[in-house]
């Protein structure tokens, strides 16, 4: 048997014979509060929900008249800040570097260690965790929810349903609220939101982010995860012999069965003499969140959250058995044990994995020098269209431009702006005194676009046909710094 | 009519026994949820009929018990606009021309609401952006027929030219030639050196004998002496260059001029107020096309 083989699945989850359609059975997760893994779930989810409730909290001084809030995407003011970093609208393609990285990211640890992400890090997952923690408090054990659900309906358990869904409401409640503390200052918000003050906008994002948070953790939970997220499709395409996952030892725990009579006090190499280490206790199906059995391969509806490792090793504890039967292991690893071979060793390092970590590298260094040499400030020349060109007196034509001076620093911006390839051009600004300047002075408050209405008269006998280049020059006067927009002047024939 | 219904064992639907070469059709019902929500959209509408304008009857129609009525809908809406902008509009109809260009909150609002008006109105003749046309006068240009400050344009506005307003803007040129006053040599004598005022002539002994034409024939009292113009009377000026009835080749502008001496043409443009546009419209009326580039 190669090792590409051991991960194929022996047959599709969850499927009789015959069957083109499968209707959905509910999964009632063991919630096993033990073991190495599940230590690590409840670790990531207390640091990734610390970050999410609390990182709109974190301040960042950016001088007066600006929002101090660390990370904050302001819709009306049209800014998005990020500690140090501030976006204008135009610059959204600095998301697009965050998404690549991120994509990269997805792909290096898919490929070092299976689906952690989706075992650890997702929000589905840590809500949908969470939630199933908040069940088993009210309702108790899988075997008493499930007694619970076949039971009639009494007090008892209208309370115990009751306290589940208003504490899951409560918990998505805060979930949108957590979403939208991102999007204002959180401090007013916070108390705008609580005292009815706040806007439309504000509840009803919290409001639906929260709805959705109740549907997909309360009761869509696995289905997103095997049905609706593209992620859990393409992940297992950056696996390969050498990446970690969750993988059952079919050479040692097959053929499986049920132990006969006590354990206690013999050797276990009597008891499991002429046959696997599987016990076939069902443990690690009933911890699944995704409800499938991983004795059956790794599979597209594995999440990788290693719940049956923890599961199983104390099974195996218990009958005196080495743990491991099911591991966080590669198929390399695997197929080399099942020859007896015990030195075989996972190769971490391996060309995809550096291939993965030069265009992570690369892509950030790119984002690096993007952001360091970010342009504080911009000019944009518009050539107005009605008219294109008037002709005046004295055989003179004169072109309408609107023009945009981007000041994007929190100080009060002085701009000159001249004219280059157009001879004996003079330039007129509504609102400012003076006609036919060879160079005027504008001013822009901090944060903003200045808009200025500029008239530029020419002698027809400075454009040579139809249209002639111009370039408008604008030196920022505190910086020095010179930005040349290219624009055209238009005439008759 | 299909008897042949069976039930499927796989899906454990029954059959609507239909047969196409052994492919039978399930009968699936719909899902329940489904059906729930088409039975509330029966009672929503059964709502709707109540309180919304909904079934005819002998002698009208049923208004629905919220009185909602479309037209009333659209009277509210304007109604709201107006007082939108009612602040803004009040401080319109008091300021001065040139207080409105030195408030700049008030110029922005002129500005954009004259641009709606000029739109409607105005473009129709002048051109989006006051381009102009043949015999419609560029507004965007600094040569004016009738004056280009603030209170020229506003005056030209709201009564017109040449139209049945007492008030409106009033001149006619008298026509020449036809043979009893200028002959065709006479008229090209003088159609020269009209061009030649502008220094676009190209015949300058034909010029000189229409400078004699020009001066007898009483040209100057409105285009003055070296066509400097009268705004008084809306007399171009032909120094300029500038052709309200300008020529698509600069080569047959002579026989732009010549027709217009022998035929003159007065364009007419109505009066606004007589077409029902208020002060403080026409105020923002002024402000843009004072803002197009040529007002003085």
């Amino acid at each position: 048997m190669s090792a590409n083989q051991a991960v194929l699945p022996k047959s599709l989850p969850r499927q009789a014979k015959g069957a083109l359609y499968a209707s959905h059975q509910k999964a009632y997760p063991r919630f096993q509060n033990n073991g190495n893994f599940r230590r690590l779930k409840w670790l990531a989810m207390a640091i990734l929900f610390a970050i999410y409730w609390g990182f709109p909290w974190l301040r960042w001084d950016r001088g007066p008249g600006a929002p101090d809030q660390a990370i904050l995407i302001d819709m009306p003011g049209r800014r998005a800040y990020f500690f140090f970093i501030e976006i204008w609208p135009q610059e959204v393609y600095y998301l697009t570097g965050l998404l690549i990285i991120a994509a990269l990211g997805l792909f290096f640890v898919s490929a070092l260690l299976g689906r952690v992400w989706c075992g650890f890090a997702c929000w589905q997952t840590l809500f949908t965790d969470l939630f199933v923690w908040v069940e088993q408090f009210f309702q108790g054990e899988r075997n008493a929810r499930l007694a619970l659900d076949r039971a009639p309906w009494s007090a008892g358990k209208l309370l115990r349903k009751a306290a589940t869904q208003a504490s899951w409401l409560l918990l998505s409640l805060l979930s949108g609220y957590g979403f939208v503390l991102y999007f204002d200052n959180a401090p007013t918000l916070t108390r705008d939101l609580v005292f009815g003050q706040a806007s439309l906008n504000a509840y009803g994002f919290m409001g639906m982010i929260g709805l959705f948070c109740y549907l997909l953790a309360g009761f869509a939970r696995e289905q997103v995860c095997i049905y609706m997220c593209p992620y859990s499709r393409f992940q297992s395409a950056m696996f390969d012999e050498h990446s970690l996952l969750v993988s059952y030892e079919v050479w040692r725990g097959e053929p499986r069965g049920h132990l006969k009579g006590a354990v206690q006090g013999r050797n276990p190499e009597d008891v499991f003499a002429g046959r696997g280490h599987c016990v076939d206790c069902r443990m690690c199906v009933q911890v699944c969140p995704t409800g499938i059995d991983i004795r059956d391969g790794n599979q597209l509806a594995c999440i990788g959250c290693a719940l049956c490792v923890d599961a199983c090793n104390s099974v195996m504890d218990r009958v005196g058995l080495p743990r491991g039967l099911v591991s966080y292991d590669s198929s390399f690893n695997q197929a080399a044990r099942s020859r007896g071979d015990s030195s075989a060793r996972t190769r971490i390092m391996r060309p995809r994995v550096y291939v993965y970590v030069a265009v992570i590298g690369l892509v950030a260094a790119v984002m690096v020098y993007a952001l360091g040499t970010r342009k504080t400030y911009d000019v944009n020349v518009l050539h107005e269209r009605t008219p294109v060109f008037v002709e005046l007196t004295g055989n003179r034509i004169r072109n309408g431009y609107t023009v945009k001076i981007l000041n994007m620093v929190r100080e009060e911006g002085r701009y000159r702006m001249a004219l280059e390839g157009l001879a004996n051009a003079g330039i007129t600004v509504i609102g400012i005194d003076g006609e036919g300047l060879s160079a005027v002075e504008l001013g822009v408050p901090p944060d903003s676009v200045g808009t200025y209405r500029v008239f530029i008269t020419a002698p027809r006998a400075s454009l040579h046909g139809k249209k002639g280049d111009l370039t408008v020059v604008m030196t920022n006067l505190s910086t020095g710094k010179v930005v040349r927009h290219e624009s055209f002047f238009a005439g008759p024939e | 009519m299909a008897t042949n219904t069976e039930k499927d064992t796989v899906s454990g639907q029954y059959t609507t026994g239909h047969e196409w070469d052994g492919i039978k059709e399930l009968n699936t019902p719909l899902p329940r949820w489904w059906v729930w929500v088409f039975y509330i959209t029966i009672v929503w509408a059964v709502g709707y009929w109540v309180v919304y304008p909904s079934w005819p009857t002998m002698n009208g129609y049923w208004a629905g018990t919220f009185g909602w009525h479309s037209r009333t809908q659209v009277v509210q809406d304007l109604e709201q606009a107006q007082a939108a902008k009612g602040v803004y509009l009040s401080k319109l109809k008091d300021a001065s021309l040139e207080d409105i260009i030195k408030d700049k909150d008030l110029l922005n609002f002129a500005l954009a609401g004259g641009r709606s008006v000029f739109n409607e109105n105005c473009a129709a003749c002048h051109g989006v952006g006051g381009v102009g046309a043949y015999g419609f006068p560029n507004l965007a240009d600094d040569q004016w027929l009738w004056g280009g400050t603030l209170d020229d344009i506003k005056t030209t506005i709201t009564y017109g030219i040449r139209n049945t307003n007492p008030n409106s803007r009033q001149s006619e040129m008298p026509a020449f030639g036809g043979g009893d006053k200028l002959n065709d040599a006479q008229l090209n004598d003088l159609a020269e050196y009209v061009l030649s005022l502008s220094k676009n002539g190209t015949d300058p002994a034909a010029a000189e004998r229409g400078r004699a034409i020009f001066s007898s024939n009483g040209c100057d009292g409105c285009h003055g002496e070296t066509g400097e113009g009268n705004q008084a009377v809306g007399a171009p000026a032909l120094a300029a260059g500038m052709w309200l009835y300008k020529a698509k080749e600069v080569k047959a502008q002579k026989a732009q001029i010549i027709s217009q001496i022998q035929n003159p043409k007065g364009g007419v443009m109505p009066s606004w107020a007589d077409r029902g546009l208020d002060d403080a419209t026409i105020k923002e009326l002024a402000v843009y096309v004072h803002s197009l580039g040529g007002g003085k």
